[in-house]
């Protein structure tokens, strides 16, 4: 029929401009030569000189431990503000409180940098602290960018989950704290863990705020790779990105699996 | 009572990181921007002065300085003209992609939305980056044009402005995408079936059927792209050229080269006040109205 092909067309076509670059870009990570755009080639050079070059996988372990570091704080804190939004009736400045969650996640990141950079420095001067930018730094910001993405995912599950279980359980002798602990979370527990995989995921690809608040022993993978192809291309990030590409695109499917159980 | 105790923890604890961690930083990029500025570390005086007695030392020059010069106004422009062809080309790519999966069967649209969205979990960066080799001067696209004889010589594709939409379109399809097919997935299908039987053909029950009811969608869509659009800097530092300047990297440099921190905070404070405050009442407006219309 006429309007299925073109459907099948468009879907093609769409998923085709979504994977090409990816596919683009693992294809040459392949590529023998040093100048990039000249394939040469088949040959796994660049995988091994990415695994010898220190400056790349120093920034990876920095990296992952500050997205682990920040990524559970930000789900500690973003399911509690999910959870007061929903459940919790007196909130002293609502509104204010709802902006507070909310506007992280429509501010540009650029301003959110510059803020945060400037909130260390003055810091530094009224009280000592932190007296250079470093890890820490960025682990604060990017909680704070993070806490909003969770809360929103939290909210929504708990806006569509059924109220009487807990009501139930507080008939049947339950106290509010066990309610929380024993029917609450463990059934919210899918999208937490989504939340956290999502926060993990922001944090680690991060450049722009981690740029702003980094300092001396902090740079971060994006920083690094930004710092490699700012100006051109590097047959190393090639490598590295057909390895992160996948591993993250890994992540997203484990997102989609703890997100979707809830529908059930 | 212990619950109370409880409460108050689980609301306070994210209140106070928030505030001082987000709300208290935003409060000190509008502190600095009225600040004076003066050569020296920090570049600016303070807004208290007790030297004799108590003074209020603050200025709007920063703001004056940014809107009567038209390198900053101009760059401003630009960034909001490259956010609007930019969400439209994604609205324009995003909606068929949208509404075609939105009609597909259960089992085929759950698979193609994963797949839609799953390049978005792929680092942002490496996604430009990817862009950066497609469009090289010898890069795969001017092979394909050359070997089809469009040109007889590569074409310049990178460091221009149509390269930093192609990158955006690229990196921010997606979110166009998810809240499109939100509110296309909830639609009645038979209404399209019904408006056929009525006579309306194909092009007239687009505009009268579907597009009207997926407003909400399409603003939602467009938001998510719109707004980060203009503050961004990566994907103009990655791709473009010294065509066109953006908001975004003026004031990156008006912070880290001019060292101008009260024109960058006031810089990042007037694009809080201009781009973000607007969309923050539009969408307490926008619920209300749809609220009332039961949309």
């Amino acid at each position: 029929m006429k309007s299925s092909l073109i459907k099948s067309i468009v879907i093609f076509l769409g998923l085709f401009f979504l994977y090409f670059p990816i596919l683009v870009l693992i294809f040459y990570s392949f590529n023998e030569n040093k100048r990039v755009m000249v394939w040469k080639g088949f040959s796994l050079r660049w995988y091994n000189e990415l695994f010898s070059n220190e400056q790349i996988i120093e920034a990876f372990i920095i990296s992952i431990k500050i997205a682990a570091l920040s990524a559970t704080f930000a789900t500690i804190l973003g399911v509690m503000i999910g959870y007061s939004l929903v459940r919790i009736r007196k909130i002293p400045f609502k509104s204010f409180y709802i902006f507070l969650s909310s506007t992280p996640l429509v501010l540009p990141e650029l301003i959110l940098g510059l803020s945060m950079l400037l909130f260390f420095i003055s810091l530094n001067n009224v009280i000592g602290f932190p007296s250079s930018r470093g890890q820490l730094t960025i682990f604060i910001s990017h909680v704070t960018f993070c806490i909003a993405f969770v809360a929103i995912i939290i909210q929504a599950r708990l806006t569509d989950f059924n109220k009487n279980i807990e009501e139930a359980a507080m008939d049947l002798g339950y106290n509010y704290t066990k309610v929380l602990y024993k029917i609450t979370l463990p059934i919210i527990l899918p999208s937490i863990i989504a939340g956290w995989l999502l926060a993990f995921t922001i944090s680690l690809d991060d450049l722009v705020v981690a740029s702003f608040t980094t300092g001396p022993g902090a740079n971060t993978l994006p920083i690094v790779v930004f710092s490699k192809v700012r100006l051109g291309l590097s047959p190393e990030v090639n490598a590295l990105s057909a390895i992160l590409m996948f591993a993250l695109i890994i992540i997203g499917l484990f997102y989609f699996y703890f997100n979707k159980k809830f529908k059930h | 009572m212990k619950n109370k105790l409880f409460e108050k923890y689980f609301v306070f604890s994210p209140y106070f990181w928030l505030v001082l961690f987000f709300f208290i930083p935003l409060a000190i990029i509008f502190k600095i921007s009225v600040s004076v500025s003066e050569w020296g570390m920090p570049p600016y005086q303070d807004i208290f002065l007790f030297d004799n007695g108590f003074e209020i030392n603050t200025t709007f020059e920063n703001y004056i300085y940014i809107f009567s010069d038209y390198y900053y106004i101009g760059s401003f422009v630009n960034s909001l003209i490259l956010a609007l062809i930019s969400t439209f080309c994604c609205l324009l790519i995003g909606f068929p992609l949208a509404f075609y999966i939105a009609t597909s069967n259960i089992r085929l649209r759950n698979i193609l939305l994963v797949l839609v969205v799953i390049p978005f979990w792929s680092s942002f960066l490496l996604r430009v980056y990817a862009w950066k080799i497609i469009l090289q001067n010898n890069g795969i696209l001017n092979v394909i044009l050359l070997n089809l004889g469009i040109t007889s010589e590569p074409l310049q594709l990178l460091y221009n402005q149509y390269a930093v939409i192609m990158g955006i379109v690229y990196t921010y399809l997606p979110l166009m995408i998810l809240p499109l097919y939100g509110y296309l997935n909830k639609f009645d299908l038979n209404l399209i079936e019904a408006s056929k039987d009525l006579g309306l053909n194909r092009i007239k029950t687009f505009f009268k059927v579907i597009l009207p009811l997926s407003v909400p969608g399409i603003v939602a869509g467009s938001l998510l792209v719109f707004i980060p659009v203009v503050g961004e800097f990566i994907i103009p530092e990655m791709l473009g050229g010294s065509d066109r300047l953006y908001y975004g990297k003026i004031l990156w440099e008006e912070f880290f080269v001019n060292r101008n921190w009260p024109g960058a905070s006031a810089l990042a404070f007037s694009g809080i006040i201009i781009l973000v405050l607007p969309i923050v009442i539009f969408q307490i407006l926008y619920s209300r109205w749809s609220q009332k219309n039961e949309i």
